[in-house]
């Protein structure tokens, strides 16, 4: 159930947008969401296909892009892309540096709508 | 003329949240109120940590509590049996807190009596990693008997938080938990954490948590 207060938030936007816009019908919703997100594809488009009933975006299709983990090296600078589930072998590729922060991977961005 | 047409939305969906968020951040500053957000499994020991925190800290800090709960008021009757102020935050069914009913909390009591102010989430990993409760300080628990692997499964918590408090250390015997690999993980995961260990039943380490926590707050409020 974690996955409702996100989608509500997306189809609030998503619904706002659309009013704005005039349409008539949301066909498709284009989504960046961070790989670190814990909410699943398939169970984000069920939430999202109940509480989108009898409004414009009823039907549309949430087409997600995952957005990579990201970390950045403190002592060289360099980002490089990581594998979350390996945290124990981490290191920078360059210099072998050990202490990384993350720089994405994070949050849920809407790009674009496809709409009738 | 039914065309499919793509319209341009670029709209990062946790904004709004945000926005409040730094709001209710700078109101706690000018009110000289620190809001610690406690987050953690259920069970993990939350309410257990605050209580033992107030036993340390109130001779010293003028201390209130956020209990934010699904459907219950156990924990805040817990709380204020002790004499201490606590106020219920009812979620509605939702597994975490937004900054909105956080500062609808803050507005209903009156946040300048208070120095430090703790708040109890919804005990749950994800969600309160998401959405930012508006809070001075973002804390973590995480508990011996839950397993050192948690950072694998919820890197997205123990990347937010600054500061993670490992509790029920009194079980570290009975476990194959192992402290060093998981500050390792975890420091991987957050160079700038600040890592203590803990048992809220026995009572160890928790003076070095809460006097640490006590520094941080007058450093804020001063
Ligand atoms: N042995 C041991 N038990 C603990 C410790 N901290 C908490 N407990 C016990 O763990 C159980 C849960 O503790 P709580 O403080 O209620 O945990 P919580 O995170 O507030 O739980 P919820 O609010 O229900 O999510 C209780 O039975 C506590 O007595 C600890 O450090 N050691
Ligand atoms: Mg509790
Ligand atoms: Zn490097």
């Amino acid at each position: 159930m974690h996955e409702l207060p996100v989608i509500e938030s997306i189809l609030k936007v998503a619904l706002t947008h659309g009013q704005k816009n005039d349409v008539q019908k949301i066909t498709a919703i284009y989504l960046q969401v961070g790989e670190l997100s814990d909410l699943e594809d398939e169970w984000m488009q069920r939430y999202f296909d109940y509480l989108s009933k009898d409004s414009i975006a009823e039907g549309a299709q949430l087409k997600i892009d995952r957005v990579p983990v990201m970390m950045q090296c403190e002592d060289c600078t360099i980002s490089f892309q990581v594998d979350i589930k390996k945290i124990d072998e981490i290191v920078c590729p360059e210099c072998n540096g050990k202490s990384n922060k993350l720089i994405s991977g994070r949050g849920y961005f809407i790009k674009n709508m496809e709409v009738i | 003329m039914d065309e499919v047409r793509l319209i341009e939305v670029k709209e990062d969906i946790l904004a709004d949240n945000k926005k409040v968020a730094e709001g209710l951040r700078q109101k706690l500053a000018k009110d000289k109120a620190f809001l610690v957000n406690l987050m953690a499994s259920p069970g993990a020991g939350k309410t257990s940590l605050i209580l033992k925190t107030i036993e340390v800290l109130r001779a010293d800090l003028n201390i209130g509590v956020i209990e934010a709960d699904i459907d219950s008021k156990v924990d805040s009757e817990k709380v204020a049996a002790q004499g201490i102020y606590a106020i219920q935050l009812r979620t509605g069914g939702f597994c975490h807190v937004d900054a909105t009913m956080v500062a609808q909390c803050i507005d209903a009591m009156d946040v300048k009596a208070f120095d430090l102010i703790l708040l109890e989430n919804v005990g749950n990993l994800v969600c309160p990693a998401e959405v930012d409760a508006g809070a001075t300080l973002n804390a973590m628990i995480l508990s011996v008997p839950e397993g050192d692997d948690k950072p694998l499964k919820y890197p997205l918590m123990f990347s937010i938080v600054d500061v993670l408090v490992v509790n029920k250390i009194d079980f570290l015997e009975l476990s194959d938990f192992d402290v060093d690999v998981l500050r390792k993980r975890v420091l991987t995961l957050n160079p700038g954490i600040k890592i203590f260990e803990v048992s809220s039943q026995t009572g160890q380490g928790i003076e070095a948590w809460a006097n640490w926590l006590k520094e941080k707050v007058y450093a804020s409020i001063k």
